[in-house]
Protein backbone atom coordinates (compact mmCIF):
# COMPACT_ATOMS: atom_id res chain seq x y z
CA UNK A 1 0.00 0.00 0.00
CA UNK A 2 1.50 3.32 -0.94
CA UNK A 3 -1.16 5.85 -0.02
CA UNK A 4 -0.66 8.22 2.88
CA UNK A 5 -2.87 7.92 5.91
CA UNK A 6 -3.30 9.99 9.01
CA UNK A 7 -5.51 10.28 12.05
CA UNK A 8 -5.79 11.52 15.58
CA UNK A 9 -6.52 10.03 19.00
CA UNK A 10 -7.65 12.15 21.94
CA UNK A 11 -6.08 11.52 25.33
CA UNK A 12 -7.47 12.35 28.77
CA UNK A 13 -5.13 12.98 31.67
CA UNK A 14 -5.30 10.41 34.53
CA UNK A 15 -7.55 8.12 32.47
CA UNK A 16 -5.49 5.06 33.37
CA UNK A 17 -8.22 2.60 32.37
CA UNK A 18 -7.75 3.61 28.73
CA UNK A 19 -4.06 4.48 28.89
CA UNK A 20 -2.35 2.77 26.00
CA UNK A 21 -5.43 2.36 23.83
CA UNK A 22 -4.27 5.01 21.33
CA UNK A 23 -0.93 3.22 20.89
CA UNK A 24 -2.75 -0.09 20.63
CA UNK A 25 -4.97 1.31 17.86
CA UNK A 26 -1.95 2.76 16.09
CA UNK A 27 -0.26 -0.63 16.26
CA UNK A 28 -3.30 -2.19 14.59
CA UNK A 29 -3.23 0.41 11.82
CA UNK A 30 0.47 -0.24 11.17
CA UNK A 31 -0.13 -4.00 11.10
CA UNK A 32 -2.88 -3.56 8.51
CA UNK A 33 -0.43 -1.71 6.28
CA UNK A 34 1.92 -4.68 6.38
CA UNK A 35 4.81 -2.76 7.93
CA UNK A 36 7.62 -5.04 9.24
CA UNK A 37 7.06 -6.25 12.81
CA UNK A 38 10.31 -4.84 14.19
CA UNK A 39 9.43 -1.34 12.94
CA UNK A 40 5.89 -1.65 14.34
CA UNK A 41 7.36 -2.64 17.69
CA UNK A 42 9.60 0.44 17.76
CA UNK A 43 6.75 2.75 16.76
CA UNK A 44 4.34 1.18 19.27
CA UNK A 45 6.81 1.39 22.17
CA UNK A 46 7.65 5.04 21.40
CA UNK A 47 3.96 5.92 21.04
CA UNK A 48 3.05 4.10 24.27
CA UNK A 49 5.71 5.87 26.32
CA UNK A 50 4.65 9.24 24.88
CA UNK A 51 0.97 8.43 25.50
CA UNK A 52 1.70 7.45 29.12
CA UNK A 53 3.50 10.76 29.63
CA UNK A 54 0.36 12.64 28.54
CA UNK A 55 -1.90 10.48 30.74
CA UNK A 56 0.43 10.84 33.75
CA UNK A 57 1.32 14.51 33.56
CA UNK A 58 -1.15 16.42 31.38
CA UNK A 59 -4.79 17.45 31.62
CA UNK A 60 -5.45 16.36 28.06
CA UNK A 61 -3.70 15.86 24.78
CA UNK A 62 -3.81 14.34 21.35
CA UNK A 63 -1.79 11.88 19.34
CA UNK A 64 -1.64 12.61 15.63
CA UNK A 65 -0.08 10.12 13.25
CA UNK A 66 0.91 10.38 9.61
CA UNK A 67 2.02 7.33 7.67
CA UNK A 68 3.63 7.71 4.25
CA UNK A 69 5.52 5.13 2.21
CA UNK A 70 8.73 6.57 3.69
CA UNK A 71 7.97 7.35 7.33
CA UNK A 72 5.74 7.01 10.36
CA UNK A 73 5.40 10.39 12.08
CA UNK A 74 3.69 10.69 15.46
CA UNK A 75 3.03 14.00 17.20
CA UNK A 76 1.77 14.19 20.78
CA UNK A 77 0.59 17.58 21.87
CA UNK A 78 -0.60 18.13 25.42
CA UNK A 79 -2.00 20.71 27.79
CA UNK A 80 0.25 19.96 30.71
CA UNK A 81 2.80 21.39 33.10
CA UNK A 82 5.60 21.51 30.51
CA UNK A 83 9.17 20.32 31.00
CA UNK A 84 11.47 22.93 32.63
CA UNK A 85 14.71 21.18 31.63
CA UNK A 86 14.45 18.86 28.62
CA UNK A 87 18.11 17.81 28.90
CA UNK A 88 17.48 16.58 32.43
CA UNK A 89 14.24 14.81 31.40
CA UNK A 90 16.18 12.96 28.69
CA UNK A 91 18.51 11.41 31.28
CA UNK A 92 17.73 7.78 32.04
CA UNK A 93 16.38 7.49 35.56
CA UNK A 94 15.41 11.14 35.99
CA UNK A 95 11.72 11.44 36.87
CA UNK A 96 9.32 13.79 38.60
CA UNK A 97 6.53 11.18 38.78
CA UNK A 98 4.68 10.78 42.08
CA UNK A 99 4.73 7.46 43.96
CA UNK A 100 1.33 6.24 42.75
CA UNK A 101 2.58 6.42 39.17
CA UNK A 102 5.67 4.41 40.11
CA UNK A 103 3.44 1.82 41.73
CA UNK A 104 1.82 1.32 38.32
CA UNK A 105 5.21 0.49 36.84
CA UNK A 106 5.85 3.83 35.20
CA UNK A 107 7.64 7.03 36.13
CA UNK A 108 11.02 5.37 36.40
CA UNK A 109 12.65 8.00 34.22
CA UNK A 110 12.88 5.84 31.11
CA UNK A 111 10.01 7.31 29.06
CA UNK A 112 11.72 9.94 26.92
CA UNK A 113 14.95 7.89 26.64
CA UNK A 114 12.85 4.96 25.43
CA UNK A 115 11.21 7.13 22.77
CA UNK A 116 14.64 8.29 21.62
CA UNK A 117 15.95 4.72 21.58
CA UNK A 118 13.16 3.60 19.23
CA UNK A 119 12.77 6.63 16.98
CA UNK A 120 14.98 7.80 14.15
CA UNK A 121 14.23 11.41 14.99
CA UNK A 122 12.82 12.98 18.15
CA UNK A 123 11.86 16.62 18.69
CA UNK A 124 10.55 17.98 21.99
CA UNK A 125 9.15 21.46 22.44
CA UNK A 126 7.85 22.50 25.80
CA UNK A 127 6.56 25.64 27.48
CA UNK A 128 6.28 25.51 31.27
CA UNK A 129 2.69 26.06 32.34
CA UNK A 130 1.33 25.50 28.83
CA UNK A 131 2.27 22.11 27.50
CA UNK A 132 4.61 19.86 25.60
CA UNK A 133 4.83 18.66 22.01
CA UNK A 134 6.72 15.45 21.35
CA UNK A 135 7.28 14.53 17.73
CA UNK A 136 9.03 11.40 16.56
CA UNK A 137 9.69 9.93 13.16
CA UNK A 138 10.50 6.35 12.23
CA UNK A 139 11.88 5.63 8.81
CA UNK A 140 10.30 2.90 6.70
CA UNK A 141 13.05 2.87 4.13
CA UNK A 142 15.22 -0.14 4.92
CA UNK A 143 15.50 -0.52 8.70
CA UNK A 144 17.28 2.89 8.67
CA UNK A 145 18.47 4.09 12.08
CA UNK B 1 10.26 -24.20 25.94
CA UNK B 2 6.49 -24.16 25.38
CA UNK B 3 3.87 -22.41 27.49
CA UNK B 4 2.74 -25.85 28.60
CA UNK B 5 6.27 -26.57 29.85
CA UNK B 6 6.37 -23.25 31.71
CA UNK B 7 3.01 -23.92 33.32
CA UNK B 8 4.18 -27.29 34.61
CA UNK B 9 7.59 -26.04 35.80
CA UNK B 10 5.96 -23.23 37.81
CA UNK B 11 2.90 -25.17 38.94
CA UNK B 12 1.03 -22.23 37.45
CA UNK B 13 -2.65 -21.66 36.82
CA UNK B 14 -3.99 -20.30 33.51
CA UNK B 15 -6.07 -17.16 33.93
CA UNK B 16 -7.02 -16.98 30.28
CA UNK B 17 -8.97 -19.61 28.45
CA UNK B 18 -7.78 -19.77 24.90
CA UNK B 19 -4.32 -19.37 23.45
CA UNK B 20 -1.85 -21.75 21.94
CA UNK B 21 -0.03 -23.60 24.72
CA UNK B 22 2.47 -24.98 22.20
CA UNK B 23 3.95 -21.55 21.41
CA UNK B 24 7.72 -21.72 21.73
CA UNK B 25 9.07 -19.20 24.25
CA UNK B 26 12.73 -18.50 23.64
CA UNK B 27 13.44 -15.72 26.11
CA UNK B 28 12.16 -14.21 29.31
CA UNK B 29 12.32 -10.85 31.03
CA UNK B 30 11.46 -10.06 34.62
CA UNK B 31 10.55 -6.62 36.00
CA UNK B 32 7.97 -4.55 37.81
CA UNK B 33 9.04 -1.44 35.91
CA UNK B 34 7.16 -1.36 32.63
CA UNK B 35 9.55 1.15 31.07
CA UNK B 36 12.36 -1.33 31.69
CA UNK B 37 10.28 -3.98 29.94
CA UNK B 38 9.74 -1.61 27.01
CA UNK B 39 13.45 -0.78 26.89
CA UNK B 40 15.07 -4.16 27.38
CA UNK B 41 12.72 -7.04 26.63
CA UNK B 42 12.80 -8.86 23.31
CA UNK B 43 10.00 -9.99 21.02
CA UNK B 44 8.21 -13.30 21.51
CA UNK B 45 9.34 -13.53 25.11
CA UNK B 46 7.76 -14.28 28.47
CA UNK B 47 7.21 -11.48 30.99
CA UNK B 48 7.52 -12.36 34.68
CA UNK B 49 6.14 -9.65 36.95
CA UNK B 50 4.53 -8.89 40.28
CA UNK B 51 2.54 -6.01 38.85
CA UNK B 52 -1.07 -6.78 37.94
CA UNK B 53 -2.60 -3.62 36.43
CA UNK B 54 -3.92 -3.12 32.90
CA UNK B 55 -0.70 -1.38 31.81
CA UNK B 56 1.13 -4.70 32.11
CA UNK B 57 -1.05 -6.15 29.34
CA UNK B 58 -0.68 -2.97 27.26
CA UNK B 59 3.08 -3.18 27.70
CA UNK B 60 3.09 -6.81 26.60
CA UNK B 61 1.00 -5.91 23.57
CA UNK B 62 3.21 -3.08 22.31
CA UNK B 63 6.43 -4.97 23.07
CA UNK B 64 5.26 -8.17 21.31
CA UNK B 65 5.50 -10.24 24.49
CA UNK B 66 3.83 -13.62 24.09
CA UNK B 67 2.67 -14.40 27.64
CA UNK B 68 2.76 -13.08 31.22
CA UNK B 69 3.40 -14.90 34.50
CA UNK B 70 2.26 -13.15 37.68
CA UNK B 71 4.25 -14.23 40.72
CA UNK B 72 3.41 -14.64 44.39
CA UNK B 73 -0.20 -15.55 43.59
CA UNK B 74 -1.02 -11.98 42.52
CA UNK B 75 -3.99 -11.79 40.19
CA UNK B 76 -5.08 -9.01 37.85
CA UNK B 77 -8.69 -7.85 37.91
CA UNK B 78 -11.30 -9.23 35.53
CA UNK B 79 -11.06 -6.27 33.10
CA UNK B 80 -7.34 -6.81 32.74
CA UNK B 81 -7.85 -10.54 32.13
CA UNK B 82 -10.52 -9.73 29.54
CA UNK B 83 -8.14 -7.34 27.77
CA UNK B 84 -5.47 -10.04 27.65
CA UNK B 85 -8.01 -12.52 26.22
CA UNK B 86 -8.97 -10.02 23.54
CA UNK B 87 -5.33 -9.45 22.61
CA UNK B 88 -4.53 -13.15 22.74
CA UNK B 89 -1.90 -12.81 25.47
CA UNK B 90 -2.09 -15.82 27.82
CA UNK B 91 -1.82 -15.01 31.55
CA UNK B 92 -0.59 -17.34 34.28
CA UNK B 93 -0.33 -17.05 38.03
CA UNK B 94 2.13 -18.94 40.22
CA UNK B 95 2.49 -19.10 43.98
CA UNK B 96 6.26 -18.96 43.61
CA UNK B 97 8.22 -15.81 44.41
CA UNK B 98 9.77 -13.85 41.58
CA UNK B 99 13.19 -15.22 42.53
CA UNK B 100 12.04 -18.84 42.49
CA UNK B 101 10.04 -18.36 39.29
CA UNK B 102 13.08 -17.03 37.47
CA UNK B 103 15.34 -19.61 39.09
CA UNK B 104 13.26 -22.59 38.01
CA UNK B 105 12.89 -21.37 34.44
CA UNK B 106 16.59 -20.55 34.21
CA UNK B 107 17.47 -23.97 35.54
CA UNK B 108 15.42 -25.51 32.74
CA UNK B 109 17.19 -23.49 30.07
CA UNK B 110 15.19 -20.27 29.62
CA UNK B 111 17.38 -17.17 29.31
CA UNK B 112 17.01 -13.39 29.11
CA UNK B 113 17.72 -11.34 26.01
CA UNK B 114 21.36 -10.98 27.07
CA UNK B 115 22.42 -14.51 27.82
CA UNK B 116 23.34 -17.28 25.40
CA UNK B 117 20.53 -19.34 23.92
CA UNK B 118 20.29 -22.80 25.41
Amino acid sequence: MTVNSDGVFFLTGKDFANAGSASSNLKGILEKRGIPAEIIRRASIAAFEAEMNVIIYAVAGMMHYTITPETIKVVLQDMGPGIPDIGLAMQEGYSTAPDYIREMGFGSGMGLPNIKRNADKLTINSVVGEGTTVEFVISLERSGR
Amino acid sequence: MTLDDIKVILGALSLTGRGDMEIDIGRAYCADLMSDVLAFSVTNSLLITGLTNAQVVRTAEVADIKAIVFVQNKRPDIQTIAMAEAKNIPLFVTELSMFDTCGRLYERGLRSQMGPTV
